[in-house]
């Protein structure tokens, strides 16, 4: 019984690994680097888009999905009672 | 009260005296804590007794990772290099959310000391363990010689003593409260040099932004039109002056591609894998807690890097437009300062007395040098003198925690790791102290020596030290919690692999050891660079680690049993022997 309960809470925590890394590996290595000479024909303001995902954008999107990693975990804690 | 007013209000007041007084205070402000905060245990001495809460420890983390080159260097670099600037931005802090989702939680629960420990623990071997010593002292010996530098040219620039009375002086300050505090004194000192730093490279950053674009959010001004009413955007003007010169587009660069995604990745996957940045995460007291200060960390050094690049813009268009063509007869003050540090270097060469500052080599008369962005900047742009003394202060605030955070993983190494755990396991918890403060006096000593006397690769250090750690820690750390038939066959290969190879792309690419005249950047491997070479050697462990692992034993019983244990966060007693 342990042993699956474990099971499953390691295939979630690895579900949400897959997805928040695909969320990192798309704004800083396609949107600032791969896709920066395409993004670079939009305008945020004064910025080139894909030169403001390189130097600005990426770097906030880290910060959000780390604390969005927290709140998850700290949800997925409490489901399967390992918040003690 | 007095006296406090009239400091205040003196605004005539000379930037050194200034600088006297912010140091002095800061200074004094640091060693109080050290005396305040000084460990008792081991446990207090390596992981600060473990009971740190996540904000004071993302802070400690925050002030740990800015080093000199993040406060002083980074907005310099990012000035000459324009958008391939973006490689630091990302790298050094796309690493942190590797940190947070794959490494620091895990580690945390797994409860030791050091990254040594783990990583002798999880391949039950002592040549595991000694591979980690030796890539921990490595990494941190590289990194820490460039930090006693970065001490020492403050000192000098600012408060005119000569760059080796720089060095001791910051040795000594380091030496009091790593030897005296260890963990513990240095965490509280960290949280007050992140206050510090992070002002000193505020203000002078809100000042500019609001001089040149009337918007007081730097990260906003950099995208905004310039406050001269031309109804131009900042960057546009700076890409135009850019390619009148000769450069190219400041939002363009002119590294290609494959090599900006190599960099990107070897300095995120570089920063994952330090050992001062995630032994932090040991000492905090649950593993929820571990992953809420990475992301307060990671916040608190986004303040920093998205301001640099702001920085780094207005820097250069106030520079271009300052200098450029202009008669050096007529040259503002500072840029005579500066001449006389070597920093700014001027040579006319078709005599005409102007300043030509152009792409083409053979007509360019200036050179400017990096770190001059930063501490220049003030002064540049007209600043009060206070401020200009507060970046001082903020410079060596950056250059004390970095320095303090890698003399405890040396001394660590050496104390817990080699003697505890391989030499003299009887040795009683009294004497291991005595050995971590021994260790970590010969480590400041070590780093003093190489700050006064640089070796000739300083350059290629950091990029070294992020190289080593990423093709070494973070594959056996990964390796280790995600892949349960990860055995110490595989990854004791996979490290050596990984750090035998970086060094030799190293020597050969970087230093030009191999070959009577340094090889040209046509003979990269896929055109990729040294301080990107990381990654290709971080892969090269993964295949050669998983490779040996297909013909070798699982590992025993007991040690997939540790595996399944750290995955799970609940009961994540206090980090032990």
């Amino acid at each position: 019984m342990t042993e699956s309960k474990s099971k499953a809470y390691w295939k979630e925590n690895i579900r949400y690994l897959f997805i928040l890394l695909a969320v990192w590996f798309l704004v800083s290595f396609v949107a600032g680097i791969m896709l920066k000479d395409v993004l670079n024909d939009f305008r945020l303001g004064g910025f080139k888009l894909g030169f403001w995902f390189a130097q600005q954008g990426s770097m906030y999107v880290f910060v959000i999905l780390i604390f969005i990693y927290v709140r998850l975990m700290n949800k997925l804690d409490k489901k399967y009672g390992y918040d003690k | 009260m007095g006296m406090i007013n009239s400091i205040l209000l003196a605004e005539s007041l000379p930037v050194q005296t200034w600088t006297y007084i912010l140091v002095g205070i800061t200074f004094t402000l640091y060693i109080g804590i050290a005396i305040w905060s000084r460990a008792g245990s081991t446990k207090e001495f390596y992981v600060a007794g473990g009971g740190v809460s996540p904000l004071a420890n993302g802070m400690a983390t925050a002030a740990d990772w800015m080093s000199a080159a993040s406060f002083i260097s980074m907005a310099g670099i990012i000035s000459f290099a324009g958008y391939d600037g973006a490689v630091y931005l990302m790298g050094w802090t796309g690493g942190y959310v590797l940190l947070a989702l794959l490494l620091a939680p895990y580690l945390r629960k797994f409860g030791k000391f050091t990254v040594p420990d783990f990583i002798g623990d999880r391949y039950y071997s002592n040549t595991a363990r000694l591979v980690g010593v030796i890539c921990a002292l490595l990494v941190s010996f590289t990194y820490v010689a460039g930090q006693m530098r970065g001490v020492g040219l403050v000192f000098s620039r600012f408060l005119e003593v000569d760059i080796n009375t720089g060095v001791i002086i910051g040795m000594l300050i380091v030496l009091f409260y790593a030897v005296l505090g260890g963990m513990k004194g240095i965490t509280y000192t960290q949280v007050a040099q992140y206050c510090v730093l992070i002002f000193a490279f505020m203000v002078p950053a809100i000042f500019i932004s609001i001089q040149m674009t009337g918007n007081p959010i730097p990260q906003l001004g950099f995208g905004s039109e310039l406050a001269d009413g031309s109804g131009t955007f900042l960057l546009d003007k700076l890409d135009g002056l850019s390619t009148d010169l000769g450069f190219a587009e400041y939002t363009e660069g002119t590294k290609s591609l494959v090599d900006i995604f190599a960099i990107t990745l070897a300095l995120m996957v570089g920063t994952a894998g330090l050992p001062h940045v995630i032994v932090r995460f040991f000492t905090v007291k649950r593993v929820k807690d571990a992953r809420k200060s990475a992301g307060i960390a990671l916040l608190l050094i986004v303040i920093l890097y998205s301001t640099a690049p702001a920085v780094a813009a207005f820097a250069r268009t106030n520079m271009i437009e300052t200098l450029s063509n202009q008669s050096y007869a007529t040259a503002p003050e500072w840029f005579r300062k500066w001449e006389t540090t070597g920093l700014i270097t001027f040579t006319d060469k078709n005599n005409d007395g102007l300043i030509q500052y152009v792409a083409d080599k053979n007509q360019n008369e200036l050179v400017v040098d990096n770190d001059i962005m930063v501490l220049a900047n003030p002064e540049i742009a007209e600043l009060p003198n206070w401020v200009i003394a507060l970046v001082a202060a903020g410079a060596l605030a950056a250059a004390l925690s970095t320095a303090a955070g890698l003399l405890l993983v040396i001394s660590a190494s050496v104390s817990h790791d080699l003697i505890k755990k391989i030499v003299n396991p009887k040795i009683s918890e009294k004497n291991e102290l005595v050995a971590a403060r021994l260790s970590s006096v010969v480590a400041v000593c070590v780093a003093g020596y190489f700050g006064i006397n640089p070796p000739g690769f300083v350059a290629a250090t950091v990029a070294l030290a992020f190289g080593l750690a990423a093709a070494s820690f973070f594959p056996a750390i990964i390796l280790g919690i995600f892949y349960k038939r990860m055995n110490k066959e595989g990854a004791i290969a996979g490290m050596i692999v990984g750090i035998v190879s970086m060094l030799y792309y190293m020597l050969k690419y970087k230093l030009g050891w191999f070959d009577d005249v340094l090889p040209s950047k046509s003979e990269w491997w896929f055109g990729i660079s040294p301080e990107g070479f990381g990654s290709v050697a971080m892969l090269l462990n993964f295949m050669v680690s998983i490779t040996i692992m297909k013909f070798t034993p699982a590992p025993p019983q007991e040690v997939q049993e540790i595996v399944e244990r750290i995955r799970i966060p609940s009961g994540a007693g206090e980090a032990t022997h």
